[in-house]
């Protein structure tokens, strides 16, 4: 399906950016490569360039919910929809001062139903929707509830953002969706393979939706599964079989473009850092940066792929226009790039401490012992992860080329 | 592909892997099950094996932070020494798969019978360390360890980079000089994802044939220091601290055969 929407969107440079709309729309492919980097100037990214290019019809799953509104682009939305229960309607807001939306939460009290958990959810910008979960380490009591998730809304689409931490999850926020809009859900984004993101997905396997990760992310299930599946059984208190596993429909070589109708993402694989299945997204439309477990606060920073990855891609990021950073574990951070100091400094210390120990001839046990114990105060859940972050580096690191 | 024979050993160990996590979880009294119901009789049938840490101490951590990277070290108690000396150290994970993770031979050229390493842990379990002397007499240290889910965790962070570095190794010396005629620690890390066959590939629901190192041979000066059978419960990256005695100086040689038959050769020279 969407391989030959990607084969036939052109294309073909080493930065190449593939745009995908629901099936049967074939939109031009931009390079975004420079676009995602967003020194100082976005691109504007006018709605009316891709609906030019718009070719074939929309699949029918869209077309009943968009009934009237084929130029979506063009039209305003909801003209012909069933009156909404929803508190408030997505619009484009570029009109309206960024900073008084940012200051101004909106709590969604969604229409609890008798014995299913309503999802909290916060709008922390213009369409986009984040629930942020509590710092506490995977067990029966949270049943592994413990991730930041969420969506962004478009004119025409929904995108999910990452799905939660166990089948329950994902169906609490595929609810909490259909109670703030009644534009479908198109996309779910999975940011990396860790379970706290990944478990809702079954939630949203329905036609019409397709799922989208890193090039590795299906690999990385692969890989995963049967440990994830026992660490599952055994400590979050459910069992999980192989279909819990979804793996992209639509795999992101590198850049992605994805056109919500009015909005327009912009997705990143990135190398091997938190894992080897990193996604992140921006919204040039309010410059969120939604980074996932490429940005923790407060929650210590999990290695789980490479240590230098990781620091070289905070270089990178680093260099974002981005007005709104969201990360995979914390509070959501308008300071940016400042946000990303104390992970930063946290895996410094790693790399300089344990490399010196390395240098000096000392052991792996040694080094998880004594190294980087300075940040303990800085963090929660240390003493739960940065043992093991010690041992992960340390087995990078003795690599390194001398 | 047809690894017919894998195959069956990788369809063989998901079993055993299934059986031993499908158990109910054992009180005190029963972790000594697996080995006293059959792994002690496969291994040294009715010989006596003295149980302590006189000859060898096994030092492992109570609970593992990482179930697929468990440092482990066997610190011998006595020296090796043509009249006595440590033959064989044996490692032997009770609750794995395969049970069985290396046998270390030494000489007494070998200096010290010690050895680190990193293991996999698949279940809460004791850890074994039976050494031989040449005597012939069995000695065995054992420790509890807590983890789980080190057979069939994932092969690695990057899979991509393992397998580009597959074969490579490095030679760590304690000191730059080495000190003659004398136990010198050095470090052998060899660049190998060691796949345990665990692993399911959801794409061919096929299991991804094991692909580990089965044989290391470090000789200095072309005469054996220590050399090794392993198995799967090695971590990936095998990595192995021990001890030679260089008479002069020479050349360290490490030989190492994965079970697909791959050979890989490195060497260091040492100097005084």
């Amino acid at each position: 399906m969407f391989s030959s929407v990607a084969k036939s969107s052109g294309a073909r440079k080493a930065a190449e950016a593939h745009t995908i709309a629901p099936a049967g729309i074939e939109v031009a492919g931009l390079n975004l490569e420079a676009a995602h980097r967003f020194k100082r100037h976005a691109p504007k990214l006018r709605p009316a360039v891709t609906a030019n290019r718009f070719a074939g019809r929309l699949p029918p799953a869209v077309e009943h919910h968009c009934a009237g509104s084929e130029n979506a682009v063009a039209s305003r939305p909801g003209s012909s929809r069933s009156t909404d229960r929803q508190p408030r309607r997505h619009k484009t807001a570029m009109k309206v001062p960024v900073t008084a939306l940012i200051l101004s939460f909106v709590t969604l009290s969604l229409p609890a139903r008798a014995d299913t958990p309503e999802l909290s959810l916060r709008q922390v910008a213009p369409g986009i929707y984040v629930h942020q979960g509590a710092h506490e380490l995977p067990d029966r009591h949270n049943r592994g509830e413990i991730a930041n998730i969420g969506f962004i809304v478009g004119q025409r689409c929904v995108a999910a953002i990452d799905t939660g931490g166990s089948p329950e999850q994902g169906h609490a926020l595929k609810r909490a969706i259909e109670s703030t809009t009644t534009t479908p859900i198109c996309y779910v984004i999975n940011t990396h393979v860790h379970p706290d993101h990944i478990y809702g997905n079954i939630a949203f396997k329905q036609p019409g939706v397709s799922f989208i990760g890193h090039r590795k992310l299906a690999e990385a299930m692969a890989a995963r599964a049967p440990f994830y599946r026992e660490k599952a059984e055994r400590d979050l208190g459910f069992a999980l079989k192989s279909e819990n596993f979804v793996a992209p429909d639509h795999p992101v070589r590198d850049t992605l473009v994805l056109d919500l109708g009015g909005r327009t993402l912009l997705l990143k694989a990135h190398k091997t850092a938190h894992t080897d299945s990193d996604l992140s997204i921006y919204d040039p439309q309010t410059k969120t940066l939604w980074l996932a477990d490429l940005l923790f606060m407060g929650h210590l920073p999990v290695v789980d792929g490479s240590l230098n990855g990781w620091l070289s891609t905070i270089e990178q990021l680093k260099t974002l226009d981005a007005r709104l950073a969201i990360p995979g574990h914390g509070p959501v951070s308008a300071d940016w790039p400042k946000a990303l100091e104390p992970e930063e400094r946290y895996l410094r210390t790693l790399q300089s401490e344990i490399r010196a120990f390395i240098k000096e001839g000392k052991t792996m046990e040694e080094a998880m012992e004594k190294v980087g114990l300075s940040a303990r105060d800085d963090w929660q859940l240390f003493d739960e992860f940065h043992k093991k972050n010690i041992s992960t580096a340390f087995a990078e690191l003795e690599w390194e080329d001398d | 592909m047809k690894p017919s024979i894998v195959f069956k050993k990788g369809l063989w160990l998901a079993l055993a892997c299934l059986l031993a996590l499908s158990g109910p979880a054992f009180a005190a009294g029963e972790e000594e099950a697996a080995w006293n119901g059959g792994l002690r009789q496969k291994f040294f049938g009715d010989r006596p094996i003295e149980e302590g840490n006189q000859i060898v101490e096994l030092n492992a951590p109570y609970r593992a932070e990482d179930p697929a990277l468990v440092p482990i070290q066997i610190n011998s108690k006595i020296p090796q020494a043509k009249d006595r000396y440590i033959k064989t150290v044996t490692l032997v994970i009770d609750n794995n798969p395969v049970p069985f993770s290396g046998t270390f031979h030494f000489t007494p050229e070998s200096g010290k019978a010690d050895l680190a390493m990193r293991v996999r842990v698949n279940a809460y379990t004791h850890v074994r360390a039976i050494a031989e002397t040449n005597d012939g007499k069995l000695h065995m240290n054992k420790a509890f360890v807590k983890a789980s889910g080190g057979c069939s965790a994932p092969i690695g962070t990057d899979i991509e980079a393992a397998m580009a570095r597959m074969g490579k190794m490095k030679f760590k010396l304690e000191n730059e000089k080495a000190a003659l005629q004398q136990p010198n620690l050095a470090q052998l890390l060899i660049s190998h994802p060691n796949i345990t066959g665990l692993q399911m590939d959801q794409l061919t629901r096929m299991i991804k044939p094991a692909h580990f190192v089965e044989e290391v041979k470090v000789s200095f000066n072309d005469k054996p220091v220590l050399t090794a059978q392993t198995d799967i419960a090695i971590s990936a990256d095998p990595n192995f601290r021990f001890y030679f005695v260089p008479e002069t100086a020479g050349e360290l040689k490490a030989e190492i055969r994965d079970n697909k038959g791959n050979r890989f050769v490195s060497t260091q020279s040492v100097t005084p």
